[in-house]
């Protein structure tokens, strides 16, 4: 792991419904990036019409600046999707081919889907749709894990912990310590990095 | 110690909206007031949570001119002091700022309004830019989040210097965003309080404070156009209006706020360093004309880029005509052009896509065969998320007892609806209820006029809603009024205690105030009833009492009516992880519509707590998802939908 970035702003979208912990892991990976010496710009989109709504976090990383707090179209590298169908939108969006994408499988219906007006694509079809897009794609089921440590809102920090140990970041459990540690319960901090590192060492280099 | 108030020089990850907030508590800030509303509201939360540290009054107020009149209090008695809204509380406070900007400031004031172009989290993506030039005070526009810090720490010197309320003007991709900080010294926190009115009337720094005196324009309008000229003035060195580019660029791009950062990145995107520069503009309002002019003689060719009006262009417009003798004649590019649009908020495509057009350059981007595959899995594979409440809110079941009571009644009643999240009751997952929606309490007061079409032969039922923060706000005086014009209508207060939309803010009905400490809530109920109100309080999650009440009101169109729904929000502390009931649906006795429901708990009531499993064809409850607020146990024609009370339940 070098503190060298792969790209110079490194774009990184994490992505899912309101209501799932997107800000709070948007802004815990912003701060573990600071800490580093970063420059670091994060865009939100939330709100009132995002309460079960799609959630983005736009986050740029450079050495040299801050930059656009939206991504331009086709320009992320990272990928992040707590909900399978967001990770597509964002993919078709700002997705290029060699973006990489690590994706929650567990689902998160919209209303037009529980209403019965249309349907919502089966895991089969979401990956073999996302793979034709973006090989460099990762399917886990995030929200499982974090049910078994106890809550479901952890399903972020445990794919934080994954990105983070794939090596594309320069971080790893200690950055996620410091960034927590003075922001949360100390119970809080056990479980959180009981999260980050059954993630961490899902798809560790 | 909060990292807001670390006394270091560190760099810190700030929202906009922080970085505001630490930028007026390096300014010396004593008192600080506002009206929640996204994207403005983490201002005066930040400033709350460090209010006892740093010695600072904070208040949520009932409204925002109440706010601001709150907050110019300190500054006539010499202390600094800063008032938070988003844009559509500008129009509220619009009344009082007007008055202000004419009686002038003694301590520094700011006025921080946030916009919202493209109306991610508003109604409306109306302007607060126009105010500063309409009642004629400095508008200053933050660039990047550590400009938000420096500038609002700034803005307070400026206020002190000009003697009058100085406007900073924030939008949602700067207020919501996050970027790195360094942090300068915060100073004491000593500051004392005195009024001094003994002076002649035409003293500002002892006299009485007033707005104009009747009949006497130059004694207070002239001094007040000296302050705007003496602001030109400083705008002219200012350090936040900054030039980067060539020295005589092809192409100048003059922006200010977020738009500072999408044309920075248009440029890098299609490499065109080289032929264009930025001028990023701090000071909007108003421009400094000498500033103007040396960066209007680099170049023949001029793009603005800003959101929504083209306001920024137009002022620059107008100056570049009365230079046009010295620097000749300019080509404008921009929203009156069509290169920018002058609708939705804008992002670096949009410049990219507007330079592209003026120099004739393309960016590279993916190949067109991604693109095509790209839109056309958008288009298959991912259903969208149209708005919804949230699983167990309060606001579901009431507007499902609302709409039924309607349909019961069957003479095209409706609802006038009101700003909160039952804005949901305009969509399907509000049963289509809300038919009107405008301003914060307009639903009372369109309402109460509907009511009094009876008198030519409109015989349709009439509700309003409205939460228990809008009542407060603005909803009040329309019940006042309606009331005394006997106009018949049912005014609906759905009260789930507190500003939950935008984060459970306090308000007069709130037992605590923003700083935490207890104060005594006002019954919404007994105020009611003193202005002479019937009114009636039910449990929106009673479904059954809620509608025969409902239908009972309806029916019987006489006099002016409140029906008050109480019940905490789905995710306020009180009902968070706190389920009351554990639910579960016998599968032996759901039929999946067979029974003749047509479904009606996932097709209709819809809400996300509940699953239909297609493959044995029954409703299921997720447990994921699901408060446990046992509603749904209700809406089953068939009883197939079961309660079972959580033990560890606090009520």
């Amino acid at each position: 792991m070098s503190d060298n970035l792969l790209k110079d702003p490194y774009n990184i979208i994490i992505t899912g419904v309101g209501g799932q912990g997107n800000v709070m892991a948007s802004k815990l990976l912003g701060n573990m990036l600071v800490g580093r010496g970063y420059y670091v710009t994060i865009g939100e989109t939330f709100g009132a019409s995002q309460r079960g709504g799609s959630v983005m976090s736009h986050m740029r990383i450079s050495k040299k600046s801050i930059w656009s707090p939206q991504i331009p179209e086709y320009k992320a590298d990272l990928i992040i999707a707590i909900e399978p169908v967001e990770g597509i939108r964002v993919l078709a969006r700002y997705g290029n081919p060699a973006v990489k994408l690590l994706c929650n499988s567990h689902p998160v219906y919209p209303s037009s889907v529980i209403r019965g007006e249309t349907g919502y694509p089966s895991p089969e079809k979401i990956e073999s749709s996302v793979r034709d897009l973006a090989p460099d794609t990762t399917f886990m089921n995030a929200t499982e894990k974090a049910v078994s440590l106890g809550n479901s809102i952890l399903a972020g920090i445990v794919l934080l912990g994954t990105a983070c140990g794939t090596g594309v970041l320069p971080l790893d459990g200690k950055d996620f310590y410091e960034a927590i540690v003075n922001r949360m319960e100390s119970q809080q901090v056990e479980l959180n990095m009981k999260a980050f590192d059954v993630g961490f060492r899902l798809l560790k280099n | 110690m909060s990292y807001l108030t670390d006394n270091q020089n560190n760099d810190y990850l700030l929202m906009g909206n922080e970085a505001i907030a630490r930028g007026a508590l390096e300014g010396g800030v004593n008192v600080a007031s506002g009206y929640p509303g996204t994207p403005s509201s983490e201002i005066i939360e930040t400033l709350s949570s460090v209010a006892k540290e740093r010695n600072l009054y904070v208040e949520w107020s009932i409204n925002e001119k109440v706010a601001l009149e709150v907050a110019a209090s300190a500054s006539f008695a010499g202390l600094r002091t800063m008032c938070v809204m988003k844009q559509n509380g500008v129009n509220v406070a619009s009344d009082f700022l007007l008055h202000l900007a004419s009686s002038g400031t003694r301590g520094g004031m700011v006025l921080v309004a946030c916009d919202d172009p493209g109306a991610l989290s508003s109604v409306n993506e109306g302007e607060s830019r126009p105010f500063a030039r309409l009642v004629e005070i400095p508008l200053l526009e933050p660039g990047d989040f550590q400009e938000a810090k420096d500038i609002t720490k700034w803005a307070f010197d400026l206020s002190e210097e000009i003697r009058n309320i100085v406007m900073i003007r924030s939008v949602t991709r700067m207020s919501h965003a996050s970027g790195n900080v360094r942090y300068e010294q915060l100073p004491d926190t000593n500051a004392k309080a005195d009024f001094r009115f003994d002076g002649p009337l035409s003293d500002p720094e002892t006299g009485p404070v007033v707005s104009m005196i009747v009949g006497a324009s130059e004694l207070q309008h002239g001094p007040q156009q000296e302050k705007i000229k003496k602001a030109a003035e400083i705008f002219e060195d200012c350090p936040f209006n900054t030039y980067e580019g060539p020295e005589k660029p092809e192409l100048l791009i003059i922006t200010s706020s977020a738009c500072t950062l999408y044309s920075r990145e248009a440029i890098s995107l299609l490499n065109v360093k080289d032929r264009v520069g930025i001028l990023k503009l701090a000071t909007t309002w108003p421009l400094p004309p000498r500033l103007i002019k040396k960066y209007l003689s680099v170049t023949d060719r001029i793009l603005v880029v800003e959101e929504v009006l083209p306001i920024l262009e137009e002022n620059i417009k107008i100056l570049a005509a009365e230079m046009a003798h010295e620097i000749g004649p300019k080509t404008f590019y921009g929203k009156n052009a069509g290169n920018i649009p002058s609708v939705g908020e804008l992002n670096p495509d949009i410049v990219v896509s507007a330079l592209s057009t003026i120099l004739d350059v393309r960016d590279e981007g993916v190949s067109e065969s991604f693109a095509k595959e790209a839109a056309a899995l958008i288009k298959t594979g991912a259903p969208v998320r149209g708005l919804t409440m949230c699983p167990g809110c309060p606001h579901r079941a009431s507007l499902w007892s609302i709409h039924n009571a309607l349909e019961m009644d069957g003479r095209k009643g409706f609802v006038c609806g009101d700003i909160g999240c039952y804005v949901a009751g305009l969509w399907p997952g509000g049963f289509n209820t809300v038919k009107t929606l405008h301003s914060m309490g307009s639903g009372s007061g369109i309402a109460g006029g509907f009511g009094k079409l009876r008198q030519f032969g409109m015989d349709q039922p009439v509700l309003s809603i409205c939460g228990d923060s809008t009542f407060f706000h603005a909803a009040m005086p329309a019940l006042a009024n309606a009331i005394h014009h006997k106009s018949p209508f049912t005014m609906i207060i759905l009260d789930n205690r507190g500003a939950a939309m935008t984060g459970f803010q306090p308000h007069p009905g709130t037992p605590v105030n923003a700083m935490g400490e207890d104060v005594p809530s006002l019954d919404i109920a007994e105020i009611c009833r003193a202005m002479g109100a019937t009114v009636e309080i039910r449990n929106p999650f009673d479904i059954e009492e809620t509608q025969q009440t409902l239908h009972h009101l309806i029916e019987h169109q006489e006099g002016t009516k409140v029906l008050i729904l109480d019940q905490a929000c789905a995710l306020s502390p009180e009902r968070k992880d706190n389920p009351k009931y554990r639910m579960k649906v016998d599968e032996e006795i759901c039929i999946g519509g067979n029974c003749g429901c047509n479904r009606l708990c996932t097709r209709i009531f819809g809400c996300p707590g509940l699953l239909w499993d297609e493959e044995k064809g029954v409703s299921k409850i997720n447990d994921i998802m699901c408060t446990g607020c046992g509603v749904c146990a209700d809406i089953c024609p068939a009883g197939a939908i079961k309660r079972e009370e959580v033990a560890e339940y606090v009520g």
